[in-house]
């Protein structure tokens, strides 16, 4: 079993086709999805983890590089502006996903990126911007 | 035998003086005793960062030519408005203040991403900054219109003087309510979804010197990454807070305003602060050496977060209403380790305020009076202490018949 999450981009005239459910049934997927947006002109975006066998992922992720849904890693998409960052710790406490926490030797904050779920939450809460997500 | 701040100071030019942090300080104390503590420390250094809203600056740009009086007129700085209700060029600019076309909260919950701490923050960076101003004009300041480029180094003085800095001890904020809501204390999330602080607690400048015996008007200070010094109380200074045993509040106390030449600071310490549904404000750095004096001092500065309590309040409710309840009383050791028991819950905590860059301010001091380039002073005047019955009165509202 593998888990990736990844962010779909979908072009707008997939948007009507049930093409998560098709996937998932295929390659015996399980799915979370993290974020979901619709606008009709420019498509649809879609932030999910799969979880699967490694070779199934693979493969449902070809399938949907096929239907013209362009795909990127999600842990790529947040970053931190380490010199804006000033380690106050106030995102720590509304993290859900334990990407953002206090090293209790040097008080600094750690961003683990791959554990980061793209709720966005971080980057409403800090007050020195430092968040930024890329989607 | 007390020592004298003079002694300290001849010990610091001659460069044998003991400097400890406060986080020292209290590894000192534990282990070796007070006495002994005071015996080989001379000085404690504090340390705190975090949004400070009641801050800002005041400049004078210097005279035009022809002239312009911005007094009663309007000056934007990066488009955010500076206060003119004062003489020909000089200005004020307040860490809170946003532009016209901010959409605040229309939008809920608002951004606020660019505000009075903001330009504070650039200017000291020494990055242009856009002047526009409007004047009507007199027959000595005839001119009407400026509109110019303006940076740090031309203009008279920058200054940078806040009103209120510096917390002794602050509230915890949860929410009891169903939503999350968005405060100065950050977002909080529902029923008990997070509790967020905003002390350096043990490292705090104040919580080092409950009773005001050694910081007071015109202490020379760490401001901002430069040197200022204490300008009298800071405005809600309440020195007749609920105190322990060891004098340390247990609720928001003293404060102090604070001034000092914006040209010797650093953006690194004095940052434009968003807070989201909130409003703008700055980040800024205070550290303040605590001479010790006496084992009382020595004792004073040997507090450590567990020595400190916190009240947690419910900013749904009681902060908005301004109702006195607190939810129960936190230390900050509770609050560091990252969770804290609320009845039968457990709560994530958060720090708005910074720990790591209040140890760096800390070391920073301790470094400067180490190598002779800081030296301690005398205040000129006592802050007002708990025998002085100032308390922090809440508004008294008379309504106006129409």
């Amino acid at each position: 079993m593998i888990s990736r999450r990844v962010v779909l981009h979908f072009p707008s005239e997939l948007i009507d086709q049930p093409i998560i459910s098709n996937t998932v049934k295929r390659y015996n997927l399980e799915f979370n999805i993290l974020k979901a947006s619709i606008a009709p002109p420019e498509g649809g975006l879609l932030v999910l983890e799969l979880q699967g066998g490694k070779k199934d992922v693979g493969e449902a992720l070809d399938y949907l590089k096929e239907l013209n849904i362009r795909i990127e890693n999600l842990s790529r998409d947040i970053t931190r502006r380490d010199d804006a960052c000033v380690h106050c710790g106030v995102c720590v406490a509304i993290c859900p996903s334990d990407a953002l926490v206090l090293n209790a030797t040097n008080w600094e904050v750690d961003f683990f990126a791959d554990k980061c779920v793209a709720c966005e939450l971080c980057v409403k809460a800090c007050p020195y911007a430092a968040m930024e997500v890329r989607l | 035998m007390p020592r004298t701040i003079q002694e300290i100071n001849e010990k610091i030019k001659a460069g044998k003086a003991v400097v400890v942090t406060a986080e020292e300080m209290t590894g000192i104390a534990k282990k070796k005793g007070v006495e002994k503590a005071y015996q080989e420390v001379d000085v404690v250094t504090t340390g705190t960062f975090g949004p400070m809203c009641s801050s800002g600056m005041y400049l004078n740009i210097g005279h035009t030519k022809p002239k312009i009086k911005l007094g009663g007129g309007t000056c934007l700085l990066n488009g955010i408005p500076a206060y003119t209700g004062i003489a020909a060029v000089d200005i004020y600019l307040g860490a809170g203040q946003l532009p016209a076309d901010d959409p605040r909260n229309k939008i809920h919950p608002g951004e606020f991403r660019y505000g009075g701490g903001h330009v504070i923050e650039e200017f000291v960076s020494g990055k242009d900054i856009v002047l526009e101003a409007s004047a009507y004009g007199t027959d000595c300041y005839p001119r009407k219109e400026l509109k110019s480029w303006l940076n740090i180094k031309d203009v008279n003085e920058a200054v940078l003087f806040n009103l209120r800095n510096a917390y002794q001890n602050y509230n915890v904020a949860v929410n009891l309510s169903d939503k999350a809501i968005y405060t100065y204390l950050g977002i909080l999330k529902p029923r008990l979804g997070n509790a967020n602080y905003c002390s350096a607690g043990g490292l705090s400048p104040l919580l080092n010197d409950p009773l005001y015996r050694t910081i007071g008007i015109g202490t020379r200070i760490f401001l901002g990454g430069g040197v200022g010094f204490v300008a009298w109380q800071g405005t809600q200074h309440n020195p007749s807070a609920p105190r322990t045993e060891r004098e340390v509040p247990t609720r928001s106390a003293g404060t102090l305003s604070v001034i000092g030449d914006l040209k010797g600071m650093s953006p690194r310490y004095l940052r434009g602060v968003s807070m989201c549904g909130y409003g703008a404000s700055l980040g800024v750095g205070v550290g303040i050496p605590i001479p010790i004096l006496d084992e009382e001092m020595a004792f004073f500065t040997s507090v450590s977060d567990e020595d400190i309590l916190a009240p947690i309040v419910d900013y749904s409710e009681a902060y908005p209403q301004a109702k006195p309840d607190i939810l129960g009383e936190v230390s900050y050791r509770e609050l560091r380790s990252g969770t804290i028991s609320i009845g039968d819950k457990t709560v994530a905590t958060g720090s708005i305020s910074s720990l790591s860059r209040a140890r760096e301010i800390a070391l920073l001091l301790k470094e400067w009076i180490e190598k002779g380039e800081f030296l301690l002073t005398e205040p000129v005047e006592r802050l007002p202490g708990k025998e002085s019955g100032i308390t922090f009165k809440a508004f008294h509202e008379r309504p106006v018949e129409q």
